[in-house]
């Protein structure tokens, strides 16, 4: 057992007092922007990558882990407590959650949601350390055809599969294309798209245009829609702790949630939103009682809490062995990733186990903080709301401008930052998807590279990449997905914003 | 989901799909004004003419999607969105005119808590100063990242 002997090198290192810090810290700011409405992981690792760059790459990496995990859990406390979720994951926990919270049995749906991520996460980051090995073998004999037809199948279902229809998905995806062009090309040293304009030369930086989408974007788009209502959170009444009834009714879910969660997550189709969704139907046709349903039915707390974890874990095992985000947060986790030059894939495990291992071993660690502070916390969560948001956002800009000029201090990156802010919130006021603009950026020249190099390899014969069964088969699945959605409409319907 | 109200012409959609085609055309100029070709297989130019006709096509999406239109969007506060503009308009400013970061930060905190809703401003000015130059102090004195400089930040 490899993993197992390298899973106890990374307890090793996540054990460190330094490490250990930035896993608190990491899980309790995912947990606090998982509460506050309006701000997700995504967001909050996209606007610590500025600030971090200077620092320790395993600790940052260790404390972004921790927000992705700390977001998932800190979204169920305000679904259940105030109706809105704290991010479009926690959609589905609301629609029970609130019942029960109404019900006067806020605790237990806590405790169900708490627990639930725990035993979820705990399971589902085991299967990480266990596939993503495996994957590695799989993945150091790919050529570059093979990573070609890998990106075209990240491509199609990042955009068709987020975002309220194709067309907007794919038209998010050009866009990202399009930005991933500009700069010079790494393989002639061609210039492309730069209009003489000397900070375009290097290309976009991933950070400003993910700081930009996602701080910048969201901040115009929720004063233009004045989504901060004053809504006050219900009150925990009761014991917060699941009857000998609770548990029974909630380990299946539990389970079952998992199973969904994690492949769908670890599936370059992933997103933490359509698990639940999955996890919520399944569970109301599983029930004892399904009139229960709408009335408050643990269950329906239970599995998608666990979906939701399960399929954060999930997301990490193509984001780290392939280098392939499948969510809106894995995109900017892999520009973490990036900004260290370390290229996420399978030489990441050979070139810097330490790393990997401590990071995965890390992820075990931040479980266990996450369901210690979690519960005896949620007082303290709740009290997180009474900051006045105008204060919170005019904070997040603020704090988003700084890590841009501190990263690249120059007026024009500044200029660009507000520019994809001003994109960000036209594409959120017509219902474009953003995670696809970042993906794009970010796989685009890879992708382009990729292809070149297979073609020189082919002395310009394309057929080289239906040649090989690993890229053909790719191909076909990647074919397979973009028609998909016109052919199964109703599909259209699980929509998925950002995570 | 809105509720789906007679198909008309949708400006906006309209709007999207022309500035695709003027990105695709753009795009296409460029690379046709590309000199250095590759040996083998396909040149830098390939991906901008894949990525200019991708967006050409789906700026032609959005101009049959824009006449087939069903349902609205929800409307916008363009005053908040107006303010948060200014104050980010401001902090480009700032930093243009070497005014520095402290004093651009300051007026956009103080115009974006006026976008959500506030109207105390010269207290939410007061709060913007403290936070920046705390910000300043804690960045570029403890984690030596160097923000822009102006009048207020070398008084320290």
């Amino acid at each position: 057992m490899d993993s197992l002997i390298h899973l106890m090198h990374g307890f090793g290192t996540a054990l460190d007092p330094m490490n250990l810090m930035f896993a608190a810290i990491g899980v309790l700011l995912g947990t606090a922007v998982g509460v506050l409405p309006g701000i997700g992981p995504a967001l909050t690792v996209a606007l610590l990558l500025p600030i971090t760059f200077k620092l320790d790459p395993g600790g940052s990496l260790i404390m972004f882990a921790g927000i992705y995990y700390g977001g998932m859990y800190g979204g169920s406390t305000t679904a259940i407590l105030l109706n809105t979720p704290g991010e479009s994951a926690s959609v589905v926990t609301a629609l029970e959650g609130n019942q029960m919270a109404r019900r006067g049995r806020g605790g237990p749906a806590l405790a169900t949601a708490a627990i639930g991520s725990f035993v979820a996460a705990l399971i589902a980051t085991a299967g990480l350390a266990f596939f993503a090995p495996i994957l590695v073998k799989v993945a150091v004999k790919f050529g570059p055809w093979d990573y070609f037809g890998l990106m075209l199948i990240a491509f199609v279902t990042v955009s068709a599969t987020f975002g309220s229809s194709p067309l907007r998905g794919l038209t998010s995806l050009g866009i990202g294309l399009w930005l991933g062009l500009i700069g010079i090309d790494q393989l002639t040293g061609q210039t492309r798209l730069a209009f003489g304009v000397p900070n375009l030369l290097d290309g976009i930086e991933v950070t400003t245009l993910a700081v930009g989408l996602f701080a910048l974007g969201e901040c115009l788009f929720v004063a233009s829609r004045h989504l901060f209502n004053d809504e006050k959170p219900m009150a925990i009444k009761g014991s917060i702790w699941m009857s000998r009834e609770d548990w029974r009714r909630s380990w299946k879910p539990w389970l079952r949630g998992t199973a969904v969660g994690f492949p769908i997550g670890a599936l370059p189709a992933g997103g933490a939103e359509i698990p639940t969704f999955l996890s919520y139907t399944m569970e109301r046709k599983l029930a004892e009682k399904p009139e229960e349903f709408g009335q408050g039915a643990i269950e329906g707390v239970a599995g998608p809490e666990a979906a939701n974890n399960a399929s954060a874990a999930g997301t990490l095992v193509p984001l780290l062995t392939l280098g392939l985000p499948t969510s809106a947060t894995a995109a900017v986790m892999l520009a973490g990733f990036q900004q260290y030059n370390l290229q996420p894939g399978p030489l990441l495990f050979v070139q810097h186990p330490a790393l990997v291992w401590g990071l995965v071993a890390s992820l075990f660690i931040a479980n266990i903080m996450l369901l210690v502070l979690n519960l005896p916390l949620v007082g303290l969560w709740v009290r997180l709301l009474k900051i006045p948001l105008p204060w919170l956002y005019a904070g997040i800009l603020v704090f988003a401008c700084m890590g841009t000029i501190a990263a690249n201090p120059s007026v024009v990156e500044l200029m660009l930052l507000v520019g994809f802010g001003l994109l960000g919130f036209v594409m959120r006021r017509y219902d474009y998807p953003v995670a696809p603009v970042v993906v794009g950026l970010i796989l685009g020249p890879l992708a382009d590279s990729q292809l070149r190099r297979a073609l020189q390899m082919s002395l310009g014969d394309p057929m080289i990449l239906l040649q090989h069964p690993g890229s053909a088969t790719m191909i076909a699945i990647a074919t397979l997905a973009l028609v998909a959605p016109f052919l199964f409409k109703g599909l259209a319907r699980f929509r998925q914003d950002e995570d | 989901m809105s509720t789906p109200t007679a198909s008309s012409l949708h400006r906006p959609t309209l709007v999207i799909g022309a500035a695709l085609l003027a990105l695709a055309f753009v795009t296409w100029r460029d690379a046709s004004t590309m000199q250095i070709r590759a040996g083998y297989g396909m040149g830098a130019d390939a991906a901008s003419y894949f990525v200019a006709a991708f967006l050409a096509l789906m700026g032609a999406g959005h101009i049959l999607a824009a006449f087939r239109w069903q349902g609205d969007a929800s409307p916008s506060d363009w005053k908040a969105v107006g303010w948060v503009a200014l104050g980010l308009g401001s902090l480009v400013a700032a930093l243009w005119f070497g005014a520095g970061f402290i004093l651009g930060s300051t007026l956009l905190f103080a115009f974006t808590a006026r976008a959500f809703g506030r109207k105390a401003f010269p207290a939410d000015l007061a709060l913007g100063f403290v936070l920046a130059t705390v910000i300043f102090l804690l960045f570029n004195k403890l984690l030596t990242l160097a923000l822009p400089m102006g009048p207020f930040e070398r008084l320290f």
